[in-house]
């Protein structure tokens, strides 16, 4: 399989979805073309709303949509999603509207157009609302499943996705099941987790530290809300070291909620790598490396904190 | 619908009111003048529009309301027990722990309650969402949806207005969402014209493209009348501009923007339903003058 963006993944998804599934509509908000909706737009008019800039009447109506028994796709950039945070809370999570919530563009990956434009806070934001699910796919056969989740999943749920491709993670066999941590690499010195972006790179970080001699279990958590614990406990009971490793926020998202899982149940050192600061323009691959990210970077930062 | 029976509807509203000022009472706290500049609005659509069922409240055909001046719905209750979604007696226990009657609407503790609002500006656009829904469903059903004044200075309202004459077209026109604002002038600071003022607003719809009613919020057959023009009106949502008085009903309360966000003492309460009711109290209305004073002494 070639590398492609989870949002492509997810707009290709759509189409065959909506073939089968006429519940399922989509609302934009002047992005369909990003999002990766315009071809169900195409394929299906009378189903696809661009409602123009307007992010939280978009969410509203499709609370309306989700109400009167349909399943609305409402999406944007993750930031312009989950900065219309309170209509989410009230409309979506409060009122228990089944809104699929798609939010792509996430994370320093997305580049050149900056921080403004960067999903960097979404998870920690929707975290803290009791009945919205988080789903990160790492590469495209888990994206396409995570969607295909998403129809099925009876209340609201939101999927992060990404802008850039993403180098396959899993064979062809590879079953998504929501709520599971899927291991990739098996590993007894350190328990690496990560999400969407990142987790190829994580993959390479451990086949260099291999090299040196240093066993990692590399974690593959799609479903960030709620977090599949037994997987957790398991692996960071074997290797007595965690670290973290997302395209995100270090505040309020993988490394927020695996910490304060472990604190309670089983207090394990941990080293979270993510972003610390605002975002800025760059190639992708640069900023990546500048906010450790980047295989190295990532192999650096676990050699540091085993070295401790 | 045609010939609405306006004096018996009007003692439906006259009742609500005193309900009102009950519930508040024994709350503690929450919004009466709101509740009382909208109680006729809601009595028209309770009594004598909308098609429900509250034996069923999931109802797929039933008509859609959605409060979006969620503070309010101390008027929606009780409309919701007179119409038999629950007894008029859990009224009492709006705001208090483990009701369903949260201080806001919570649509999945109270069947009958369409959307969580309070969270002002959002109501709207839900509403809005639901007659395209039906629409697509093919489904005859109706939207109404209340907006406050105040509430249509959030940005959210005029994303919606902007959008949903044309939202659905040319197949799914929103002919079957009706607006009504309940235009009684005070916010919680003080008068809208003074805050924000939304004047002209009847020009603003037209701009946005609504058809806009202009009515007397009080008039239930103004109201009903309007209702009916909504209803008829092919290709496009309306509006209906609903001209009020916050307090209605009650002199000390009328068009006093104190009286937005403050509950009645015991003693305040029997001095508003003497007003409403009358001073020969009716047989429903003498039992809650008798609480509320015995709730005074305590």
């Amino acid at each position: 399989m070639a590398a492609k963006a989870s949002r492509a993944a997810f707009g290709e998804a759509l189409i065959e979805l909506g073939a089968r599934d006429e519940r399922i509509v989509t609302l934009d908000a002047d992005l369909a073309k990003s999002t990766m909706t315009a071809g169900f737009a195409k394929k299906f008019p009378t189903r696809a709303f661009d409602v123009g800039i307007a992010e939280s009447g978009m969410i509203g109506l499709a609370a309306g949509l989700a109400l009167t028994g349909h399943v609305p796709f409402a999406c944007s950039f993750a930031c312009f999603v989950v900065g219309r945070f309170e209509t989410i809370r009230v409309s979506v999570a409060y009122s228990d509207a089944p809104v699929k919530l798609v939010g792509t563009h996430v994370g320093v990956a997305i580049g050149e157009d900056g921080y403004t434009q960067m999903g960097l806070e979404d998870i920690a934001c929707l975290r803290s609302l009791p009945n919205i699910p988080i789903v990160q796919p790492a590469d495209e056969i888990e994206a396409k499943q995570a969607v295909a989740y998403a129809v099925e999943h009876a209340g609201p749920i939101y999927l992060r996705l990404t802008r850039q491709n993403l180098e396959p993670v899993h064979d062809a066999g590879y079953r998504f099941q929501f709520g599971k941590a899927d291991v990739l690499r098996p590993g007894n010195d350190v328990s690496i987790l990560s999400t969407g972006g990142p987790v190829w790179n994580t993959l390479e970080a451990a086949r260099k530290l291999a090299a040196d001699g240093i066993h990692t279990e590399v974690i593959n958590v799609a479903t960030i809300k709620p977090l599949d614990d037994e997987t957790i406990l398991r692996s960071a009971g074997r290797t007595g070291h965690v670290v973290t490793v997302e395209d995100h926020s270090i505040h309020g998202g993988l490394g927020s909620a695996v910490a304060e899982m472990l604190g309670e149940v089983m207090p394990t050192p941990m080293k979270r790598i993510g972003v610390t600061t605002f975002g800025e323009s760059g190639d992708p691959k640069g900023l990546y490396a500048r906010h450790g990210l980047d295989p190295d970077g990532i192999a650096a930062s676990v050699r540091k904190f085993l070295a401790r | 619908m045609a010939n609405p029976d306006v004096t018996k509807l009007e003692s439906i509203a006259r009742e609500g009111r005193v309900q009102i000022i009950r519930m508040l009472t024994h709350a503690g706290s929450g919004h009466p003048g709101g509740s009382l500049s909208v109680i006729d609005i809601l009595t028209t659509l309770y009594f004598n529009r909308m098609r429900y069922d509250p034996a069923r409240p999931r109802w797929e055909d039933r008509d859609r309301f959605v409060l979006s001046k969620g503070h309010c719905v101390p008027a929606q209750y009780y409309c919701m027990a007179k119409a038999g979604y629950f007894p008029m007696d859990r009224l009492i226990t709006l705001r208090k722990l483990g009701s369903p009657l949260q201080g806001h609407p919570d649509r999945v503790m109270l069947p009958g309650i369409e959307a969580a609002t309070g969270s002002l500006g959002q109501g709207l656009s839900v509403a809005a969402g639901m007659a395209l829904g039906l629409k697509l469903s093919g489904k005859a059903s109706r939207v109404y949806c209340v907006v406050g004044d105040g509430e249509t200075q959030e940005g959210q309202v005029w994303e919606t207005l902007m959008s949903a004459p044309k939202l659905g077209a040319p197949d799914h026109h929103l002919d079957n969402l009706c607006v009504i604002l309940d235009y009684n002038g005070i916010q919680l600071d003080g008068f809208v014209k003074k805050i924000l003022d939304l004047e002209p607003v009847t020009d603003k719809l037209k701009a946005f493209c609504w058809p806009v009613l202009e009515v007397n919020g009080h008039d239930i057959a103004q109201v009903d009348k309007a209702l009916d023009q909504a209803e008829a009106t092919k290709g496009a949502p309306t509006f209906i501009v609903a001209h009020t008085v916050k307090g209605k009903g009650v002199s000390f309360m009328e068009n006093e923007p104190e009286w937005h966000g403050k509950a009645p003492k015991p003693e305040e309460a029997v001095r508003a339903i003497h007003e409403i009711a009358g001073d020969s109290l009716p047989a429903w209305a003498a039992p809650v003058v008798a609480e509320l004073s015995a709730l005074g002494k305590k």
